[in-house]
């Protein structure tokens, strides 16, 4: 245990260090969420599990947590997707193309990719929680083999907070994918599903010893979102759900995001959901 | 661990007032600041001192429930009182330090508090404990704290058996007192009588028994260390705390919509002392500042509390927001989810919340509480 005083070791000093990153790209997702998308300021690939997230830093106002939401070019580039609520997120998404953000990570756990295979995937994902998710869609595009039947159900409150709207028609357009969008509230053009998210279970139907199904968006909306996977029969460990909470250091440290025994920013964000069933949806644990 | 319980089973040397001072000034030749208890504003917190003759010479601490007074004891012990509301903490793991400094043009220089040989005289099993706790949440990994690491690695560990628990302490029940546990550099036990003044002494690591011979102490007579038995036996009667631990953190898991905590926050005033005196409270925020020319940033750490409102915020509002959920977070924290984080409890049974709870919330007593009433409305 507690080591003789001239044996202890010094360690830590990169723990709180971030590293720059060029902003290389930024897409225009909605009218306060953009894609930015970076690369590090050496070579090499930037190696994450999708799920992860990483702390972003904005020079003179703050660091956030925010989800990987894709590595496009093998991984050369990464890129997050930032919706503008607040001081951080404002400064990161109005970072120009050139300058660079201050970036640890990557943290926490990510979906079990692995464990899927061979297996039925369904993902879900509310408003800005696909994000966390995207990188999870592509890499099982890109092993499409490895997995059975795909889908993918996301909700947004109108047409105009729809995110990755060309990979919303990419997706759409491939034979090995059934992608089913819906909105809370229409406009003139919408001609798609009206409705919650959890609507559009009705469309599909889960083969629940065979399939993983992977959630993430506000906690009501996974909250009824659980509920409806087993009402279809999925057992709770092949229930998987991203938590957010307020994070201050993403290494475990800080003691922020516990959420009853677990700090999210170590033991997830991604739990499945049996290992969380007992205070999940619980008021404020 | 291994070699340090064995030593701790093997010599006792004795040491008199003259030959204790005689080992603060050793320790600060070797180059340590020497920390200990001392009297200031009406408490014994923890300073740097020169001598023993700073310490709170005759003095004891009167605690209760939200109470705190210095009196005479009518000797002249070095040690004759218990914890106040400081902890070691604040030297391991400052209060407010400077992790980054960020320029930018792009600079990031990365802090660790500095680097500083420390000696800590007077801590007692509940503290040891405590720092013991630390070790494993700052230093356990995966992710180790700079400050913590790099304050850590210099600190010498001169401790204290207690003889005389105070009012609010339940280390007993725990486990973690009143002997102070392994982990100590040097153990004292202070033997105060009729016209008798001496401490036994034991080391407990190979630096705690050089300083031990260089002061020239002598091995302790088979007398002398029973007076000191006879004394840490007495100890072990004198508790009026208890936390009864069996079964607990399920207990707690049981209960998490207990009445109990209902009744608790209408007196909780959600005022963080609990927190800021806890010696094993770790929770921190980030604060980040820049200069008036803007050229340079710095990120400040400083402690945090869950009892704060925007501990638990997330855009939209804070998870959170009532008083009752933030106590049933600190508590099930301490006694329960602690353990399936560190593997231990989250609580030493120092006593200090009880003491500094400006309404006297005694941790012990509402954990007991939601155990009758388990009970009791199992039963109804
Ligand atoms: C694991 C994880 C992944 C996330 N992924 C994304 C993402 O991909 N895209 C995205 O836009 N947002 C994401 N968020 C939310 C994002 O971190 C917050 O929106 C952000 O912290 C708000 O900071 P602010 O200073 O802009 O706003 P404010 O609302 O003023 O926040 C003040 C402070 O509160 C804390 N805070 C506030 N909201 C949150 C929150 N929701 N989660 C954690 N801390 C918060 C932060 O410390 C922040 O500095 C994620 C959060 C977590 C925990
Ligand atoms: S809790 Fe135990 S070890 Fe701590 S001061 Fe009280 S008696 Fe001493
Ligand atoms: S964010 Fe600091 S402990 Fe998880």
């Amino acid at each position: 245990m507690i080591a003789e005083p001239s044996l202890r070791p010094i360690g830590g000093l990169e723990t709180f260090k971030m590293e720059w990153y060029r902003v290389v790209g930024k897409a225009r997702e909605t009218p306060d969420t953009f894609t930015i998308r970076m690369k590090a300021r050496g070579n090499g690939e930037i190696a994450f599990e999708p799920g992860q997230f990483n702390m972003l830093y904005a020079y003179g106002v703050g660091e956030v947590p925010i989800s990987i939401s894709g590595a496009p070019f093998n991984g050369q580039l990464i890129e997050h997707t930032v919706r503008a609520v607040g001081p951080v997120t404002k400064a990161l998404a109005s970072a120009r193309i050139g300058s660079n953000l201050g970036l640890r990570g990557p943290f926490g756990k990510g979906w079990p990719l692995k464990e899927a295979e061979g297996q039925d995937v369904v993902i879900v994902g509310g408003g800005i929680g696909l994000a966390p998710l995207r990188p999870a869609i592509q890499q099982i595009i890109r092993k499409r083999e490895r997995y059975g039947k795909f889908y993918i159900l996301y909700g947004a409150r109108t047409p105009s907070d729809l995110l990755y709207k060309r990979d919303l028609q990419n997706w759409r357009g491939r034979l090995d994918t059934q992608l089913l969008v819906t909105v809370d509230k229409g406009d003139e053009k919408w001609r798609g599903y009206i409705g919650v998210v959890t609507t559009l279970f009705r469309h599909i139907k889960l083969e629940p010893n065979n399939t993983y199904a992977y959630v993430c968006g506000p906690e009501i909306m996974m909250k009824f979102t659980v509920q409806e996977l087993k009402n279809q029969g999925l057992p709770d460990d092949r229930i998987f759900i991203s938590m957010e909470r307020n994070m201050k250091c993403g290494v475990g440290i800080c003691g922020h995001c516990q959420f009853g025994p677990f700090f999210i920013c170590k033991d997830g964000p991604v739990f499945s959901y049996s290992e969380v069933s007992n205070i999940f949806g619980r008021r404020e644990v | 661990m291994g070699a340090k319980e064995e030593r701790a089973g093997t010599d006792h040397y004795f040491l008199d007032p003259q030959q204790f001072d005689e080992l603060i000034a050793a320790l600060r030749k070797l180059g340590y600041s020497v920390i200990g208890p001392v009297v200031r504003d009406g408490a014994i917190l923890y300073d740097e001192i020169e001598s023993a003759s700073q310490l709170p010479v005759g003095l004891r601490d009167r605690q209760g429930p939200g109470y705190y007074r210095l009196e005479e004891r009518g000797d002249k012990a070095f040690f004759g009182f218990v914890v106040g509301p400081h902890s070691w903490k604040k030297f391991l793991y400052p209060p407010r330090v400077k992790l980054l400094t960020v320029s930018r043009k792009g600079e990031v220089t990365a802090h660790n508090g500095g680097e500083r040989k420390m000696a800590f005289i007077g801590v007692r099993g509940c503290e040891l404990a405590a720092i013991s706790v630390l070790d494993k949440v700052l230093l356990g990994g995966p992710y180790v704290d700079p400050v913590y690491s790099t304050k850590r690695k210099h600190v010498f560990i001169v401790a204290v058996n207690c003889t005389e628990p105070g009012e609010n302490c339940f280390c007993l029940s725990i486990g973690t007192g009143p002997e102070a546990g392994p982990g100590y550099d040097i153990s004292l036990t202070e033997v105060v009588g009729d016209g008798i003044h001496y401490f036994v002494a034991r080391a407990g690591s190979s630096e705690g028994e050089n300083l031990l011979e260089r002061i020239g102490a002598r091995k302790a007579t088979g007398q002398e260390i029973s007076e000191a038995s006879v004394r840490m036996e007495k100890s072990h009667t004198l508790f009026r705390k208890s936390l009864d631990t069996v079964g607990l953190k399920e207990l707690l898991y049981r209960n998490l919509e207990s009445p109990v905590y209902t009744e608790v926050a209408e007196r909780c005033l959600a005022c963080a002392n609990c927190t800021l005196v806890c010696p094993t409270c770790f929770c921190t925020t980030v604060e980040e500042v820049t200069d008036l020319s803007g050229e340079v940033a710095e990120r400040w750490r400083r402690w945090d509390s869950c009892f704060n409102a925007d501990f638990s915020y997330i855009h939209g509002g804070s998870i959170r927001s009532s008083r009752l959920s933030r106590y049933r977070q600190w508590l099930t924290h301490k006694l329960g989810t602690w353990i399936d984080q560190f593997g231990v409890l989250g609580c030493v049974g120092c006593g200090r919340c009880i003491t500094w709870c400006p309404v006297g919330i005694d941790i012990t007593e509402e954990a007991a509480k939601i155990r009758r009433r388990e009970v009791e409305v199992s039963t109804a």
